[in-house]
């Protein structure tokens, strides 16, 4: 890194610096040389961070006030919309918050998938996104089950018993997260306990796929490896800081409206009646972030297939640097795989609205196709298209694109990467 | 380093890793099972329930460990058409004779063996049970017929006291 040799410009700086390099690392994290032709779809990182902020810092304010207890949970949530100061504000915060960190994090992701972010070198931080994005539907999950509402209690039952599909320890194993025979008070206390947790097991690993982010650097839309720093790059401060803030600005305008406008749209009304283990609800559905993985889940009509389907639905994520084997990355280039990472994403769209429906009919059979596609799309037409796709001409910088007119111009130099597979 | 034999000095890291090894178990042990239902959940383990006022073709819902148990009282036309299926036709056979000591009286656990809702009584395609999250059907005896549901509904250990009154658990 270029940053190496900073010096502190006082003394005092140089002393502290020497015995704890906080200003190497502040003035690498100005100076970080960034591709200049970042679009806003890469503005996400930072608006998740701010999101991941922001959740933290409503619920310890949230906890000062909720009680973990089967008899007072539920109460407590009511009195904290009723007669906390503000409580109602910073509840729908926390609530809606976790819908806005899903909505960044699947833009994220997806913007990752288009411009092939994940290949080489860059697996370790795509497969560290893969393990926090894991871990903020553990959180996320068990935040909704904190309330005690019917929705809450419910969600806590089918997803708990997702782990007795596993052959003959299952049932044991339901028992142990529940310390009990069913879904009760010592659940509701060591969920709150680890939905404490979480967020800061996520923070470290921010820090990590940040520090393995700084390694090779940014990718880019055009996806070309750029010399570090060079014509083709900027610092990050002041040029990503002002694009990253004005992006968040547009992101909280958003957020802000939800909260302020329609704050329960993204919530269940059962959630407002108090949890019930006699009666289940007559339509059980997750949060809409969980949605395309609770179909892929119903699709299939066997018990312990299903929940097999519904993990590696996840887990096929990080096998994902293997097998994509086109060395190209961005999208820009590969005509075909452009096509089919849109038929992607209306694939989980569709799995997404049919999660939301009942599970029969016309929307089981659509549920069933979209399911077989997810599949086929990641361990068929990925590994395929790598070898036989034809792509398009890539350019030798960034600048060339930019400063020298037409693509076509600059890549004309380039002719011997047409056919390069 | 080329040649190795093993000394008294493998012996000794050996044993020090298999020592230490038993010890991390030793102490991991207590912070998992801390978990598992604890003496006071345990206690709650009977429950006796009156049932003289249940009417034929009615069924009770009462709350055991903290589940729902159905207690119903059937009819003699639900009596014939549970004992008629064959088991041939079921998923989970099992005769009805073995899950209903008295032919009268079905008592099972109100817990669907998917993911733990709780079925919708005298609903679904065979006049018994409907799950309505993933749409599981289960007939007059509790047996799954149709949906994602592996196993019938299960039956606890549970006792007649007298005519009245029946102790689950």
């Amino acid at each position: 890194m270029s940053d190496q040799e900073y010096t502190p410009k006082s003394k005092f700086g140089k002393w502290f610096n020497d015995r704890l390099p906080l200003l190497s690392l502040a003035s690498h994290l100005t100076d970080y040389p960034t591709p200049k032709n970042l679009n806003y779809w890469w503005t996400f990182g930072g608006i998740l961070t701010f999101c991941l902020i922001t959740q933290i810092v409503t619920g310890l304010t949230l906890a000062m006030h909720y009680i973990a207890h089967a008899d007072m949970a539920f109460e407590s949530v009511e009195h904290i919309m009723r007669d906390v100061n503000y409580g109602w504000l910073i509840r729908y915060i926390h609530a809606n918050g976790a819908s806005m960190f899903f909505l960044a994090v699947y833009i994220h992701i997806f913007r990752s998938l288009f411009y092939g972010s994940y290949k080489s070198p860059r697996e370790i931080i795509w497969i560290l996104g893969i393990i926090i994005y894991l871990l903020m539907m553990a959180a996320a999950f068990m935040g909704y089950v904190l309330p005690w509402g019917q929705m809450s209690f419910w969600g806590a039952t089918v997803i708990t018993n997702l782990f007795s599909a596993i052959p003959l320890v299952g049932e044991g194993i339901v028992t142990w997260l529940w310390g009990g025979y069913s879904v009760d008070n010592p659940t509701l206390t060591r969920f709150f306990t680890l939905h404490y947790l979480i967020p800061f097991l996520i923070l470290g690993l921010v820090v990590l796929h940040i520090w393995a982010l700084h390694v090779p650097g940014n990718n880019n839309p055009v996806g070309i490896d750029i010399k570090k720093p060079s014509k083709d790059t900027v610092p990050f401060h002041p040029y990503i800081v002002i694009k990253d803030g004005f992006a968040l600005l547009m992101f909280m305008i958003v957020f802000a409206f939800f909260v302020f406008y329609t704050p329960n749209i993204l919530g269940h009304a059962d959630n407002y009646i108090e949890a019930d283990p006699l009666v289940t609800p007559a339509h059980i559905v997750p949060e809409w972030y969980l949605l395309p993985f609770y179909a892929i889940l119903r699709s299939v009509p066997d018990k312990l297939l299903g929940v097999v389907a519904m993990l590696s639905a996840i887990l096929i994520l990080a096998a994902l640097p293997w097998l994509d084997t086109s060395k190209i990355r961005s999208a820009v280039f590969r005509p075909l795989y452009k096509q089919f990472y849109w038929i992607l994403v209306a694939d989980v769209l569709i799995l997404g609205y049919v999660g939301a429906m009942p599970a029969e009919g016309l929307y089981l059979l659509i549920a069933r196709v979209a399911t077989a596609y997810y599949f086929l799309h990641f361990l068929v037409i990925l590994p395929v298209l790598g070898l036989k796709e034809r792509t398009l001409p890539v350019p030798i910088s960034i600048t060339e694109p930019v400063l020298g007119g037409s693509l076509n111009l600059a890549t004309a130099k380039n002719k011997e990467s047409f056919n390069n597979k | 380093m080329a040649e190795k034999k093993t000394n008294r000095r493998d012996f000794l890291f050996t044993a020090t890793y298999a020592v230490g090894a038993v010890g991390v178990g030793a102490t991991v042990w207590p912070m998992i099972d801390q978990m598992n239902p604890d003496a006071s959940v345990k206690a709650l383990a009977s429950t006796e329930v009156d049932v003289s006022s249940v009417t034929p073709g009615n069924t009770i819902t009462v709350l055991w460990r903290g589940k729902p148990v159905f207690i119903r009282r059937r009819t003699q036309e639900e009596i014939a058409e549970a004992k008629s299926v064959k088991l041939e036709d079921l998923k989970d056979p099992q005769k009805d004779e073995e899950r209903a000591k008295d032919p009268e009286w079905l008592v099972m656990l109100g817990v669907c063996t998917h993911l733990g809702c709780v079925p919708l009584d005298q609903k679904g395609d065979y006049n018994g049970w409907f799950c309505p999250c993933h749409g599981s059907h289960y007939d007059i005896s509790g047996r799954i017929r149709k949906g994602p549901a592996p196993t019938n509904m299960e039956v606890p250990k549970y006792e007649f006291v007298n005519s009245n009154t029946i102790k689950i658990g």
